[in-house]
């Protein structure tokens, strides 16, 4: 994490100081420099490091240049909202994913196994964004079903905004705290596409793990003791191989976490999902590197811990893994 | 091709002749049955069709990519599919067919460029850091695995603009792209070099190569790393793909090559994206598709000489129509790339 942070300082100055490549050109030279000294971009880049690592350790992540806001307030309101769409994306992975899988292993070799897998690798091969697009052309602008984009309607945004105190700006528990039914359903309809979208590209990878460690453990030395002591097929699936089959999936997520936050970046940006993956482009197009540094150091941070959370996970439930 | 995707197993005519035995693939195809070998043969057709395009674009595109007008005046914006433009034509007013065969082009410059940039330093570095170890190892893994963990697109996002300073020609686009999604792929190919280094170390010929006293450059470039960089071939097909994907999604984040400079589909996505919620579909879903189809044949490729080099995963009709043989295509012992290969490189480590 340190390396990244570090990474990240020295590639993201080696294209000038911020404040010039923010507002290089729209400024008189004199002024430039003037604001340039004002905010110590003029001092040795070592100083000016040691400075900024000082500042992370009190949580300080500066001020954004483009709408001078404090970059950790910018993390926190769309961070969450990106968490809450991943955490749809990944309730979709799993309710796709694990059954499907565990029936691919089931039917094994069999036509069912075949379009499982074709469609496994469809989900791998289609980028995020287009299978949102297509989403969006069949069910919002074609059926109108669903809404097009955003988090929520106008209408329900405003009646969150006001009713709600101290919003956590995850929409669907601020909807649920103001109580109002049309509210929530209005916010749950917003989410479906891009859960769907996010969603599908996870569950490829879950319904092949979970297909491939099935057959690995159904051909495991106590399957086949309990094989010849006259167990079921579909018992022996159920019971013996499926459960030690999950073990590696948790493994496996941590890695996806990072995907995810991919996955999410270009999710949001196609539905205009307001959360840290849109705002994070938004900056990027403005060149305000205060703010892209101080929402890459939140990313490195988030893969860091979900990796240790799941590494702990793996090793609770399963006894042989120790660190 | 959906026929022979969910195969029955009996694709005629690609069987080959003995005497071509030896050749990679060849012996893949030989070994796999039914399921498997439908989806060989698909990835296989697709990934010859994206070449061959790639190769004639200027031959099977109607019109330039950045061509606006012909002789009958201007194309028009956003035309519907017709005679005159088969595919329609984009909000900018050019022909979508002639910009995704054109596509085709670029993405394979971006995989080419990318693909030798990774293995060459991946190689390198998985070489040195295997055989020598110490401190310079364990640097290289560590600063690997962050690089590793880090959300891709973001990373290539980042390389994009110290790169490219954001603004994109056709050669600036293509190596910006290139060199982020090299940046990303490194660590791959440097673990897996490095785990087979570290195993081949200890192999007898590398002793006795020793005690000959070769030096250590001629060990590492004659009896190490001709025997390491088998399972490349491998990472290689599914890397080429994720490569694919990255720049698509670099393009539809508006960090690709502009539409002046070359055809590249995610930037034409991005571009469409609009369109989409007007209920226009021909400017994004045929870039799209072409997105689709050439990653879907460069994994099934991969994917399936994946498989084939896993005895667990290999059909069971292979074993039962006594294709006995070879226990493993991979020599040093199955890969296990799994999907988009990062659940199998970490099982390598």
């Amino acid at each position: 994490m340190f390396v990244l942070v570090t990474t990240v300082f020295f590639l993201m100055r080696s294209t000038g100081d911020p404040i010039t490549a923010a507002l290089g050109g729209r400024l008189p030279a004199a002024e430039l420099a003037e604001r340039v000294r004002e905010a110590g971009y003029d001092r040795p880049l070592l100083v000016q490091y040691a400075e900024y690592l000082g500042d992370l350790v009190r949580l300080d992540f500066g001020t954004t240049l483009s709408d001078r806001r404090p970059v950790l307030e910018v993390l926190t309101t769309f961070g969450a909202a990106t968490l809450e769409l991943a955490f749809y994306a990944l309730i979709v992975a799993f309710v796709v994913g694990v059954p499907l899988g565990r029936f691919a292993a089931y039917a094994r070799d069999r036509w069912p196994d075949a379009v499982l897998r074709v469609f496994a690798i469809f989900c791998y091969a289609t980028p995020v964004f287009f299978a949102g697009m297509l989403l969006k052309l069949v069910f919002a602008s074609g059926l109108g079903w669903l809404p097009v984009a955003g988090r929520a309607s106008t209408r329900s945004e405003i009646l969150i905004q006001t009713s709600v105190e101290n919003p956590t700006n995850i929409y669907l528990v601020d909807a649920v705290r103001t109580g109002n039914g049309e509210v929530i359903s209005d916010v749950l309809q917003h989410a479906v596409l891009p859960a769907i979208a996010l969603g599908l590209l996870t569950a490829g990878v879950f319904l092949r793990l979970v297909r491939t460690n099935v057959i690995g453990t159904l051909g495991m030395g106590y399957v086949e003791a309990a094989r010849s002591r006259g167990v079921s097929e579909r018992r022996l699936l159920r019971k013996h191989a499926y459960r030690p089959a999950l073990i590696p999936i948790v493994t496996v997520m941590g890695l996806q976490i990072a995907l995810l936050l991919s996955g999410a970046v270009l999710t949001e940006t196609t539905f205009e999902w307001k959360g840290l993956g849109f705002q994070l482009v938004q900056y990027l197009q403005a060149r305000d590197f205060v703010a892209v540094q101080g929402m890459v150091v939140l990313l490195a941070v988030i893969v860091a811990v979900t990796n240790f959370v799941v590494d702990v996970i793996a090793a609770l439930i399963d006894p042989r893994v120790r660190y | 091709m959906a026929t022979s995707l969910t195969g029955s197993g009996t694709t005629p005519g690609t069987a080959p002749a003995r005497r071509r035995r030896g050749l990679p693939l060849v012996r893949q195809l030989r070994q796999s049955v039914g399921l498997q070998r439908g989806m060989l043969v698909a990835g296989l057709v697709l990934t010859a069709v994206f070449l061959v395009t790639a190769l004639l674009a200027d031959v099977l595109a109607p019109y330039g990519f950045a061509q606006l007008r012909d002789a009958g005046g201007a194309f028009g914006a956003q035309q519907p599919p017709s005679g005159d433009h088969p595919l329609g034509t984009t909000v900018g007013g050019y022909d979508v067919l002639s910009r995704v065969v054109h596509g085709t082009r670029t993405a394979l410059l971006v995989i080419i460029v990318a693909v030798v940039l990774s293995i060459f330093a991946g190689v390198l570095l998985g070489l040195v850091s295997g055989y020598f170890g110490g401190w310079v190892d364990r640097v290289l893994v560590v600063v690997c695995d962050a690089i590793y963990a880090f959300p891709p697109l973001l990373l290539a996002i980042v390389v994009a603009i110290v790169i490219s300073g954001g603004e994109s020609s056709l050669w600036g686009g293509i190596m910006a792209a290139a060199i982020s999604i090299t940046v990303i792929y490194i660590p791959q190919y440097f673990r897996v070099v490095r785990a087979e280094v570290v195993r081949i170390k200890a192999e007898a010929y590398v002793e006795s190569a020793k005690v000959i006293g070769a030096s250590n450059w001629r060990i590492m470039s004659r009896h190490v790393l001709r025997n390491a960089t088998r399972t490349l071939p491998l990472i290689l097909t599914l890397n080429a793909s994720e490569a694919i994907l990255t720049l698509a999604g670099l393009g539809f984040l508006g960090f690709g090559i502009e539409q002046s400079a070359a055809a590249e589909w995610g930037f034409d996505l991005n571009r469409a994206l609009s369109d989409v919620t007007s209920g226009i579909w021909w400017t994004s879903v045929f870039p799209g598709l072409a997105i689709v189809l050439v990653v879907l044949g460069l994994t099934l490729v991969g994917e399936s000489l994946n498989d084939l080099a896993d005895p667990r995963l290999r059909s069971r009709r292979a074993a039962e129509a006594g294709e006995t043989g070879e226990v493993t295509v991979v020599p040093g012992g199955p890969l296990g790339a799994g999907p988009g290969g990062l659940a199998g490189i970490e099982e390598v480590r």
